[in-house]
């Protein structure tokens, strides 16, 4: 019987992720952290106000007898409030002091935390598919995909201080879905879609209820260690863009950061350097390992997810527009 | 091509029907065989337009699937049906008109399972990957997925065209996991060093890498063809380099040819030159070890094999543009 602590519960996944675990009899406790409130409850599951950069953290710890730490809690799009400086402090910080916290408390046996395959990076030099050990050809130097790689930096030390301590680390795909807000999904509402000329990017990506099924399989598998996770298969922007019904408008490499830097100031999409150099020459990984060691396949495809969020957000917007 | 068959299909309506009415004024003085005639013409020609009908619906269909985005593309991003229906129709004229390609040794090629081609460089432009494609498809009946440099990926078209016809990333993790798929893989271990040499030093083979191939092979334990081109050199004689311009551009050379950068655009149309591509025994490698020396030693020994080849070849051809 689990106990079990989720960071970050008031966002998308956490939320998602107590739901599910408050419905498994496999799970004993479950206690839900976050600086805001969520807007509903989710049964059984408690949820605690907190930060993680305080170190209140380590007395919830102790006090529930938390056994299993699972860290759904970095941002991968600035917060409305604060912008990207808040949004790094509460990633680095936060998982440093979280991690900190964990290390203090004999009752935890298991640490897990929500990374993504964005620390790859995306250049001309990689191999078409990642594979955990792969070493990329550039490594990410802002935004989210730099905040976790640090943050993965942290837990490798972790891991180390704490040998006893059973450590899965799941980076996943591009999350999309039909509720799910991310600058990627964003990019993908507008009417137009900016893309590189010359360049068509293979893209990969996860199905949200995905998202929450490997977190959740992760939490009662008891396998550690460091997995990709993604929808089977890949499509292509131009693909996409078809499939979604949207012209694509494609700028030589030279006007296309221009024009992201334009779209980002007039507020449309915030698109940082990494997902530019995404939509350049695309990022897939390899997902083997996830299957054969920790036992986890995503359902849906990776073009079943990009069909659904389609159907979910922009079929059916327009449609409600038309009206 | 559509139109081809479009414009065939109204040129046999319009005779049918021509035949129809001339067939009707000789046989005026019988109008009940008249009647028989004409309709039989008719029928005839409906049943032509129908099966030129079935055969423009594979096209027709092509289109419609492209637009809505439905067709798959493997995890390297290879695009099959884009492949066969528009790429190698377009490199076939070249292969067959153009250069008029003579393939040599296409039963070395497995009819299924993973191998390795090896080949040498040449042209200024990387012509003879492409026409080993060709090759390896028509003769071979297999799709053969190429290697190819980081700068492909990151020179704009090229990058997207590359991965649709399935060009991949020269690199250990690429080529193995081509070859563990049963792939036929495709790798120019000579790299810039190949196509980009003068003519004057047309068929001199370049050094082999460091036999990173043979690694990728032997890991695999897939066998590797040596194939030998002769006719790319020709094809864009390279007479002088400009290193600065190249390097202004970011290019790996700048290449000046009898007719490029002279005649313009027009400078880029290849020479018609005779092309012979010869594909050699498949090497074992699976009692190979793991060790980088043998690696060596056996790209070697390949180079050495291509370069005997690639002599023979050119004395059998005699002049290059016949």
């Amino acid at each position: 019987m689990k106990r079990v602590l989720v960071a970050g519960a008031a966002r998308y996944l956490g939320n998602a992720l107590l739901s599910s675990l408050a419905n498994d009899p496999g799970i004993e406790k479950i206690i839900g952290i976050d600086i805001t409130a969520p807007d509903h409850d989710f049964g059984r599951a408690e949820f605690i106000r907190a930060d993680i950069r305080n170190p209140v953290t380590s007395r919830i710890i102790d006090d529930h007898g938390i056994d299993t730490v699972v860290h759904a809690g970095v941002l991968s799009t600035p917060l409305e409030h604060g912008g990207r400086s808040v949004m790094k402090e509460i990633n680095v910080i936060g998982s440093m002091q979280l991690l900190a916290a964990c290390k203090k408390s004999p009752s935890v046996k298991n640490v897990i935390i929500k990374s993504t395959t964005a620390i790859y990076g995306a250049s001309s030099k990689d191999p078409a598919l990642f594979r955990e050990s792969t070493q990329p050809g550039r490594l990410p130097t802002t935004g989210f995909a730099k905040d976790s790689n640090e943050v993965e930096g942290y837990v490798r030390n972790f891991a180390r201080q704490r040998s006893d301590v059973r450590v899965t680390t799941l980076r996943f795909a591009n999350a999309i879905g039909p509720e799910m807000v991310t600058p990627l999904t964003t990019y993908f509402e507008l009417p137009i879609w900016p893309a590189v000329l010359g360049h068509d990017p293979r893209l990969q990506f996860i199905h949200e209820d995905d998202l929450v099924r490997a977190m959740h399989h992760a939490v009662i598998k008891d396998v550690g260690g460091t997995f990709n996770v993604a929808g089977a298969g890949t499509i292509t922007l131009s693909q996409a863009a078809r499939l979604a019904k949207r012209p694509l408008l494609r700028l030589p490499a030279q006007f296309f950061s221009p024009a992201s830097g334009t779209l980002r100031r007039v507020g449309v999409v915030d698109l940082s350097r990494e997902q530019l150099s995404l939509l350049k020459y695309g990022r897939l990984v390899d997902t083997s390992r996830a299957r054969d060691l920790l036992g986890f396949t995503a359902e849906f495809s990776t073009r079943d997810t990009f069909e659904e969020f389609v159907a979910h957000r922009i079929t059916k917007r327009a449609g409600r527009r038309g009206k | 091509m559509e139109n081809n068959k479009g414009s065939v299909a109204d040129v046999i309506d319009a005779t049918g029907e021509l035949a129809a009415s001339v067939m009707g004024l000789f046989l005026k003085v019988n109008p009940e065989l008249s009647q028989i005639v004409q309709q039989g013409t008719k029928d005839l020609v409906s049943e032509l337009s129908k099966l030129l009908g079935d055969s423009l619906d594979p096209a027709v269909h092509f289109l419609a699937e492209r637009m809505s985005g439905d067709y798959a593309i493997d995890e390297f991003g290879f695009d099959p049906e884009l492949t066969e229906q528009i790429f190698l129709p377009i490199l076939r004229v070249l292969y067959e008109k153009w250069f008029r390609v003579e393939v040599r040794g296409i039963e070395n090629l497995p009819a299924s399972g993973a191998c390795l081609l090896v080949a040498n460089h040449s042209g200024t432009v990387a012509l003879d990957s492409l026409m080993t494609q060709v090759a390896v498809h028509d003769a071979g009946h297999r799709h053969m997925r190429a290697l190819g440099a980081d700068l492909v990926f990151s020179t704009p078209f090229f990058a997207e065209i590359a991965r649709k016809s399935g060009v991949t990333l020269a690199c250990q993790e690429d080529a193995e996991r081509l070859l563990t798929n049963g792939e036929v893989v495709g790798v120019w271990p000579e790299g810039f060093k190949g196509v980009g040499k003068l003519y004057k030093d047309r068929y001199k083979l370049q050094r082999f890498g460091r036999g990173g191939f043979v690694n990728a092979a032997v890991r695999a334990k897939v066998p590797i063809i040596p194939v030998s081109i002769v006719g790319a050199e020709e094809t864009y004689p390279m007479l002088a380099n400009l290193p600065v311009l190249a390097r202004l551009l970011g290019l790996p050379y700048f290449p000046v040819t009898p007719t490029f950068p002279a005649f313009g655009p027009l400078g880029m149309v290849p020479l018609p030159s005779k092309w012979i591509i010869d594909f050699g025994t498949p090497i074992p490698t699976v009692d190979l070890e793991d060790e980088p020396l043998q690696h060596l030693d056996l790209a070697e020994q390949i180079r050495g094999e291509i370069a005997a080849t690639l002599e023979r070849l050119l004395i059998e051809r005699g002049n290059p543009f016949v």
